[in-house]
């Protein structure tokens, strides 16, 4: 019954102090990537260099070589079928890669498992968003952390070890009504996640996803399907979490949106990264407004 | 912890692929035993701590011939039913565990008809009763036979007559009759139950097709009685030895028959747009709907086709094998799922490959598993269908399905 | 306001009625009455009596155990597992290789039967572990295949002459180990008719006075532990169920890439439920086949239909609910399993059914004339083929209209504490907000 004295996990979760630690990358940094780490700036947490993915002789990625920045809201743009969300899948581990590296931190993590990618703080959300709809909006947000005592069979079976899984569960679920205010859910806690709109859906994706404890979030098309409302809630949402220090790379289709809020714009055209910048620079590119013209005309 | 890092580490073996290279050495070794084994020589044993291993052996040619004419026969067999497995797999996306029973009720549906007329005196004396019966002149040969015993199976097969010598048209139109009857179970059932559930998952549909399989097998078991029964008569059967097999009329006319069943679906599936239409379908039934392909009319022609050939493979797995009760399609499913994801799932000629394969290995085998070890056939078709499942989903033949 | 009236006489009802150990309750109290109406009814004596409602007691406990088992598997971690049988044979055969007499045929190596009980579930698990780490990478429904194939080449081993030294073959362990009841009431366990421990006098003595025999207070027993080892391994899976652990195997069975996605080695959680369940029904199998009063261990008891009957039970109890489970095993176990022959012999006893055809079609053909009776007759006498097409129909039925179970809800939450309204660190706002929930806003 004390949820005031904490101490165990309190560092594990809170979303608002999600803080990366500014330190990581030297640390990490080893021989092998030394050569590229001058070409890039020094705090460039995620790095792709000549990613490739074919389906079926068809290539959907071809070459795709970018960095993002530490703490920047960066967009990737693209007509349909330019392979962003092919590189969203392979950053994360949900495809195998046919060629090229996905360094994280300084570290290579292609071929890596999804579950070791998030750990390193790397998370995705989908573009339709995967709300296990048969558990409640809570269920959803407490399953999502790691490192949960509970998540061993014996420790929560056993009488001498299940105290603690309670406790632990007990801290987690204040989180998770924490997290759920501040993407304004909490009304909809005790509701299956199968019966919230497209919108809710896509926040609490996003709240789930941030409740893993991430330093970078990978944000495929988060606003599709959500109304102008909720829009605004979503993207003040992700200002805020900026300010903390979180870096976000946002696949999006909507022009406006990427031009007005990110400061990083990368354009993907036919597997392959046409042109990237500040947006101004992006607006400006022929060869991207033919893309676009040409993608959907 | 320990016990996770262990299952963590057993999990990062499975995933590579060093599992498909031994088994693949496996295989060779086996082959080349088995060169050994013909060819009479013999090296060994090579001592292990616990006993000797013998390298080659003996085993004469005419019975490992014997051992591959068995194998085709009950492959052959196989393979006609895997078609239509393979067949509504890809096309209604899950797996049929009734196929077995729908060979059963071919099977039985198929002899009766069989018994009824070979039991009456073939076609010339049902001709005859019925010309007497308008004529009013000579007698109904009929009133002699005991109609139930003979619909029902219980008359004893050599005072049936049922055999492919004593009377052939019997068994061509038994044959018929037992594809036809299991078109029509399958149309019934397919209405009945997974019509009302075309856009359920394949685990769901799997589950309904458990509940199918229990109420037909039960169902035959209820009409034509629990007990297991011979059916066909060898008596007066032509065989032929050649050199040291021995092939009789009725596998004879099981392989032949098969193989014209087979290359009629080949001329069918290539020269209508039936087979296109199926194709698509297999691939992507919500596309192929919206390009205009009649989706139900597919389904139904699938069943048809499926079930047709699945009712015949019924009626002549009993030619050769003699014996009929109402598990005998159950016990023959597995072996036909073996064959179909050995053939990869929705390909016609792969099922019936894989139909060999299975039937060849489940004989085969027998050159090594002797004696007492002979019951081991089985698995090892089973474990043949689990190694290719765990190193090629796609089957051996190399599949369409590639998700 | 008269709706509200009768709402608030049934509320404590239904509170009562909310709580799972009432529900279990009250389903085995329903099973006894009505076994108790059909014994009374076929005039059954005490000891007919007493073994009437111990059988299917018994029956009832087993599948509970074993669809708890299969429910952890599929019902949460969404893990297709059609080898049960199988599972179950290994944990059987292994306990009577292990705690058998050596001296009898086949010949076991005597270990104390708790070391046996152990041995047996490990050796489930290990099976299920060497089947499952291959095997879990597959779709569900080649999972389906493999596993119903695992589980007729186990049964085959057992049977096969190759062996059967040392599982007896096609004729069965026939040399089966004490059950613990009689080690506990018997001075020499091996023989029914040996002298009673002091703790057996007086529970024999004690059961004498109703006229109940040593045989049936024996049995009795055994059926009472039976339930106890339900309790323990429902309390066992209800744990593991509401706690974390079982929160990432509901996310796995709805959308296992979303669990990926959120960090969870999704592969490890389905092997250890996996090899969890495949433990429990070792344990089943123990306790249902090796050790009971009527224990055999054959291998024509291993068979597919097993696995099927476990589970149409589990999808009458809900998949997904450890309650529905224990409840959909107990109901399939009396009124499916048990209850045709009790009826059978009750409409024979009332009707004067006397007629018996030979077969189908000459039942039917005095329809034609208006008698019945043969038909009835025909059916009656085979009441067993029919319980299996109304299982097979059943089956199809529940699928296609309450794939979620006639008793059972699949959503369970899943968490070590309570995830109500009220559980917010400031509940002040919690009720207000929750009445707001169906109006919430939707853009679609």
């Amino acid at each position: 019954m004390s949820e005031d004295d904490a101490p165990s996990v309190a560092d594990a979760d809170i979303p608002d102090d999600v803080d990366v630690p500014e330190d990581v990358e030297p640390e990490t940094m080893d021989s092998d990537v030394e050569e590229s780490a001058k070409t890039v700036p020094r705090s460039v947490p995620l790095r792709v260099e000549g990613l490739r993915k074919e389906f079926g002789g068809i290539t959907a990625v071809d070459g795709a070589t970018f960095a993002v920045e530490e703490g920047s809201l960066t967009g990737l743009i693209g007509p349909n079928g330019a392979g962003k969300s092919t590189t969203f899948n392979c950053i994360t581990g949900v495809h195998e890669a046919d060629a090229g590296d996905v360094y994280f931190r300084g570290e290579e993590i292609s071929g890596e498992q999804p579950h070791d990618i998030v750990e390193r703080g790397l998370v995705r959300t989908f573009q339709i968003a995967r709300q296990l709809g048969e558990m409640t909006v809570l269920e959803n947000v407490m399953l999502a952390p790691g490192g949960q005592q509970g998540e061993s069979i014996t420790r929560s079976v056993l009488p001498g070890t299940r105290g603690r899984v309670v406790a632990q569960e007990r801290e987690l679920r204040e989180k998770a009504w924490e997290t759920l205010e501040f993407f304004e859910l909490d009304h909809l806690a005790t509701e299956y996640a199968g019966n919230l709109s497209g919108g809710q859906r896509k926040l609490l994706e996003l709240a789930r996803a941030l409740m893993t404890d991430p330093s970078v979030l990978l944000l495929d098309e988060p606003f599709a399907g959500v109304n102008p409302t909720l829009e605004e809630k979503l993207l003040d949402r992700i200002h805020d979490l900026r300010e903390q220090g979180l870096t976000f790379l946002l696949v999006e289709h909507d022009m406006d949106l990427i031009m007005q809020n990110c400061e990083h714009v990368i354009v993907m055209h036919q597997g392959r990264v046409l042109d990237e910048g500040p947006p101004e620079r992006i607006k400006n590119n022929e060869e991207v407004i033919e893309a676009y013209l040409g993608g959907e005309v | 912890m320990d016990a996770n890092a262990t299952i963590e580490r057993g999990v990062g073996f499975a995933r590579s692929s060093t599992g498909a290279s031994i088994v693949t050495a496996f295989g060779a070794v086996l082959f080349l035993d088995l060169v050994a084994k013909l060819a009479g020589v013999s090296l060994g044993p090579l001592e292990t701590p616990w006993f000797g291993i013998w390298f080659g052996g003996d085993i004469a040619v005419g019975q490992f011939a014997g051992f591959i004419w068995d194998g085709i026969v009950i492959g052959v067999v196989i393979g006609l039913a895997s078609i239509g497995l393979s067949l509504t797999y890809s096309i209604l996306n899950f797996a049929n565990f009734a196929h077995g029973d729908y060979v059963t009720a071919g099977a039985f549906s198929g002899w009766a008809v069989t018994y009824v007329i070979a039991g009456i005196g073939g076609l010339l004396a049902i001709t005859e009763s019925a010309v007497n019966a308008v004529t009013g002149l000579g007698t109904y040969r009929l009133e002699d036979a005991d109609l139930v015993r003979l619909v029902l199976l219980q008359t004893a097969p050599l005072e049936a007559g049922a055999n492919m010598w004593l009377s052939p048209a019997a068994i061509v139109i038994g044959l018929v009759a037992a594809a036809g009857m299991t078109i029509v179970l399958s149309l019934i059932l397919d209405r009945l139950v997974y019509r009302p559930m075309r856009d359920a998952d394949g685990i769901s549909l799997l589950i309904a097709s458990i509940g199918v399989a229990f109420a037909v097998r039960y169902l035959v078991a209820l009409v034509f009685g629990a007990n297991r029964r011979i059916v066909t008569s060898s008596e007066k059967l032509p065989s032929a030895n050649l050199g040291g097999v021995i092939v009789d009329a009725h596998e004879v006319t099981l392989v032949v028959v098969a193989a014209i069943l087979m290359f009629g679906l080949h001329v069918l599936l290539q020269r209508t747009k039936l087979g296109k239409a199926m194709r698509a379908m297999a691939d992507n039934r919500s596309l192929a709907q919206v390009t205009g392909i009649p989706t139900e009319r597919v389904i139904k022609s699938t069943w048809i086709i499926g079930a047709g050939l699945t009712g015949a493979a019924g009626f002549l797995l009993v030619l050769s094998q003699g014996g009929l009760g109402f598990q005998t399609g159950w016990l023959l499913l597995l072996l036909i799922f073996a064959a179909v994801i050995m053939g990869g799932i929705g390909s016609i000629y792969g099922a019936i490959a894989g139909g060999l394969v299975i039937g060849l290995a489940s004989r085969v085998s027998l050159v090594w598993l002797q004696g007492d070890l002979a019951s081991f056939a089985r698995p090892t078709a089973f474990a043949l269908m689990i190694l290719v499942l765990l190193f090629r989903p796609s089957g051996i033949f190399g599949g369409v399905k590639t998700a | 306001m008269s709706q509200t009236t009768t709402d608030d006489v049934l509320a404590p009802l239904r509170r009562v009625f909310a709580n799972d150990a009432a529900k279990v309750a009250v389903m085995y109290i329903a099973i006894w009455v009505v076994f108790y109406a059909f014994g009374n009814h076929l005039g059954y004596g005490n000891s007919g009596m007493l073994s009437l409602v111990r059988r299917v007691t018994f029956l009832a406990a087993v599948y509970g155990i074993v669809v708890l088992a299969l429910n952890i598997q599929w019902g949460y971690a969404g893990l297709f597992n059609i080898g049960v049988a199988g599972f179950m044979a290994v944990g059987a055969y292994t306990v009577a290789m292990l705690s058998s007499p050596p001296a009898g045929s086949p010949p076991g190596l005597g270990l104390p039967l708790p070391i046996g009980v152990l041995g047996g579930i490990l050796a489930a698990t290990l099976v299920g572990l060497v089947a499952a780490l291959p095997a879990l990478r597959l779709k569900a429904d080649y999972l389906a295949i493999v596993t119903v194939a695992i589980s007729e080449i186990i049964r085959i081993t057992y049977n096969s002459p190759a062996f059967s030294d040392v599982t007896g073959g096609a004729r069965g362990f026939g040399n089966l180990p004490t059950s613990p009841v009689e080690t506990l009431l018997l001075q020499d366990p091996t023989s029914p008719a040996s002298e009673a421990t002091s703790l057996g006098e007086t529970v024999f003595s004690f059961a004498a006075e109703y006229g109940i025999s040593q045989f049936a207070v024996v049995n009795t027993l055994y059926t009472v532990g039976v339930l106890l080892v339900l309790l323990v391994v429902y309390l066992l899976l209800e744990r593991a169920g509401k706690s974390p652990y079982g929160r990432v195997l509901k996310a796995i069975r709805e959308d296992e890439t979303a669990a990926q996605s959120l960090g969870k080695d999704t592969q490890n959680f389905k092997v250890r439920a996996f090899a969890l369940g495949c433990g429990l029904m070792g344990l089943a199998g123990i306790v249902w086949f090796a050790m009971g009063p009527r224990a055999s261990v054959t291998p024509q008891t291993f068979r597919p239909n097993i696995t099927f009957y476990i589970f149409i039970a589990l999808i009458i109890g809900g998949a997904g609910s450890n309650t529905g489970s224990v409840l959909g095993g107990a109901l399939f176990a009396s009124l499916l399993f048990e209850a045709p022959p009790m009826i059978r012999s009750i409409i024979q006893e009332t009707f004067q059914v006397s007629a018996n055809p030979g077969n189908l079609i000459e039942a039917l053909i005095p329809i034609a004339s208006g008698n019945l009776a043969p038909l009835g007759g025909f059916l009656l006498n085979n009441i067993d083929s029919l319980r299996f097409i109304g299982m097979g129909i059943l089956l199809v039925v529940l699928i296609q209209r309450k794939p979620d179970g006639l008793l059972g809800a699949r959503k369970e939450t899943a968490a070590g504490v309570p995830l109500t309204a009220d559980t917010r660190p400031d509940t002040g706002r919690a009720d207000a907000d929750a009445a707001a929930v169906d109006g919430g806003e939707t853009d679609e």
